[in-house]
């Protein structure tokens, strides 16, 4: 992934829970950006080593469908592997996405995990092209 | 809320009028203050949630109402057997969410020299937080077992003692739970997690009862002033994410099948007798079950904490409530008595006396009713009331409801000057992770004492007792 001097995720306030927002110049970089939101909601994603790596397939009609899928993919391997994720390579070719999460075991004391992400929600969910060709994926995931 | 919406029946009751697509009023229980203070978005669910097939009577709030997904938090709706609709987002994603009580036999100058030993060895034995895994792993049969029988099952499996059954909603097992409706991803999300307390707002606590309201409730209740208790807040976990949110999407299809017009996408609803609703319906009382046989696991964990610390305690269940829920139910509507569908979410069961589904021990006062507080405030034992069978189906709030968002949170305290603050006043903090503390700060909540004094007004439920902590471990 190219280095880029603007952060390219974020999050946004939202009720008692939180969005997450990612930003690229493709598609799926936004994507890839979006899922590392999703782990800045837990930690730190410069506290993640990237050691181990888990692949994500994904196939949806729409890319606001797909992104919702991705997210909760994410969350699933998370929860189920006792992973974190630091690092996301992200293939999107019309509705499939192929992707790979590169991460590591939570180790509490190093990555002071904050919260459970439980799953993304279809709550400001968005998918769009902005004025100048670039990308933005978000939604507010449930914690 | 801009209160010139609202039409206002008495001093706790506002109505919505019927508009656009409402096919029912909608109404708020609560005082002016609360109503004022709840943001707009309240009125706008309330009413979407008036416009849905088949609801009953009206669509209500309760007075820690607040934004929720689809239907408000602190909603309650109920729905007619053949016209109406199931829906994920009235039930909310952590299926089962609750409060159980355990009493003690311990008072509260006793406990308080073991304090410190009693709060680092819970926090030793009770699975809190991220990356956290049970005692149990569990096996696609034993899954199954578990997802079918509830409390019933971790009994059955050695954690715990027959008679908590009968203080367990549904005697612990909720029935007609379609284990083979679960997918394989929610079971896998499980199966390291039954008796873990997760992380968030979920909790156990180590309480006094502070101040008793209602005497004879207290009595019947087996509280009495500076009585020690023990309080556990926490649902059905992954799996019960992992079931609402497929079951969202599975009914976007169904809705738009069935031509059901949604002003929402997370309203999204199927009709009962759908093959979404009927599957929806299964995999969300097995999810019930989950977070009943979750909570009795650690339960016994928290009974050998104790056998260890205080061995002359005897731990009792109290009652075990859930606030995120689907249950048919028998209610009297315009004098004619209907089985309905009531979704509650974010709200807490709050059967009057003489209920035939209660305990018999409880059945001449009422159903205890739980209401979480946060770290550092007060929790209470409310009782539910005759009214409340007549206006709210028999419902009430069940807790404080954030008035803060987690990022706010974070930027306003550290959790390390939280801890301290509150081991000040004497309660004792455990949990993995500071920053979790920070983002569950007490003064992140709303005011649990005004939402509960609401409830009693609006004649929901009445006060029986004030629950303070003395140690708190969060997830």
């Amino acid at each position: 992934m190219a280095p880029s001097s603007r952060r390219r995720f974020e999050h946004f306030p939202h009720e008692a829970d939180i969005g997450v927002r990612g930003r690229g110049e493709t598609l799926a970089e936004a994507f890839a950006q979006a899922a590392v939101a999703l782990t800045a909601v837990v930690t730190d994603p410069a506290s993640v080593r990237a050691r181990q790596a888990v692949e994500i397939g994904l196939e949806e009609d729409d890319p606001e469908t797909l992104l919702f899928e991705w997210l909760n993919a994410i969350v699933f391997e998370m929860a189920t592997r006792g992973l974190l994720f630091a690092r996301f390579d992200v293939d999107l070719e019309g509705r499939r996405l192929s992707a790979r999460a590169h991460g590591e075991p939570v180790d509490v004391g190093r990555h002071c995990p904050a919260v459970e992400v439980k799953g993304a929600t279809m709550t400001g969910l968005r998918v769009a092209q902005e004025r100048d060709g670039s990308w933005v994926a978000e939604c507010v995931v449930d914690v | 809320m801009d209160l010139s919406l609202l039409k206002r029946r008495s001093e706790h009751e506002w109505v919505i009028e019927p508009h656009g697509a409402m096919r029912v009023p909608g109404v708020l229980f609560a005082n002016e203050d609360l109503v004022r203070a709840m943001d707009h978005k309240v009125h706008e669910q309330v009413s979407n949630v008036a416009t849905l097939p088949g609801i009953v009577a009206a669509s209500l709030a309760m007075p820690d109402a607040h934004w929720g997904y689809g239907f408000a938090v602190g909603g309650v709706a109920a729905f007619d057997p053949d016209e109406g609709v199931v829906s994920a987002g009235g039930v909310g994603f952590d299926i089962s969410c609750g409060v159980r009580c355990l009493r003690t036999r311990l008072r509260r100058e006793h406990v308080e020299e073991k304090k410190k030993t009693l709060a680092d060895a819970l926090f030793r034995t009770i699975p809190a937080g991220v990356g956290s895994r049970g005692r149990i792993r569990l096996k696609a049969a034993e899954m199954d077992r578990m997802l079918g029988g509830g409390a019933q099952w971790a009994v059955e499996s050695g954690w715990g003692e027959r008679s908590d059954l009968e203080r367990v909603e549904e005697g612990g097992r909720m029935r007609d739970a379609r284990p083979e409706h679960v997918s394989e991803r929610a079971k896998t999300r499980m199966r390291d997690e039954v008796g873990t307390l997760g992380s968030g707002n979920h909790y156990l606590e180590v309480q006094t009862v502070a101040e008793v309201h209602d005497a004879p409730a207290a009595r019947a209740f087996g509280l009495e002033e500076g009585d020690v208790v023990v309080s556990i807040h926490c649902g059905s976990r992954g799996l019960g994410h992992q079931i609402g949110t497929e079951a969202l999407k599975d009914m976007l299809t169904a809705g738009r099948r069935h031509a059901i017009r949604l002003p929402d996408r997370e309203l999204a609803c199927a009709p009962i007798h759908s093959r979404e609703g009927r599957h929806y319906l299964g995999a969300m009382r097995a999810a019930i079950n989950v977070a009943l046989a979750n909570r009795q696991v650690l339960t016994h964990l928290t009974r050998e904490v104790f056998a260890e610390v205080l061995p002359e305690a005897d731990l009792t269940l109290l009652y075990d409530v859930s606030h995120n829920t689907c249950k048919v139910e028998t209610h009297e509507v315009d004098g004619r008595a209907r089985e309905l569908f009531v979704h509650r979410k974010g709200a807490t069961r709050a059967w009057g006396p003489g209920h035939s589904e209660l305990p018999g021990a409880l059945r001449g006062v009422g159903q205890p009713v739980l209401i979480g507080g946060t770290m550092g405030t007060c929790s209470y034992v409310l009782v539910g009331t005759e009214r409340g069978m007549k206006v709210s189906f028999g419902s009430a709030c069940h807790g404080a409801g954030r008035g803060m968002s987690r990022h706010q949170a974070r930027k306003r305290w550290q959790g390390r000057e939280v801890v301290q603050e509150l081991e000040r006043r004497g309660i004792l903090v455990r949990s993995p992770s500071l920053r979790g503390v920070a983002e569950e700060a007490p003064d992140a909540y709303k005011d649990v004492s005004a939402v509960v004094d609401a409830t009693e007004r609006a004649g929901l439920a009445r006060r029986v007792a004030r629950l303070v902590p003395m140690v708190t471990i969060k997830g």
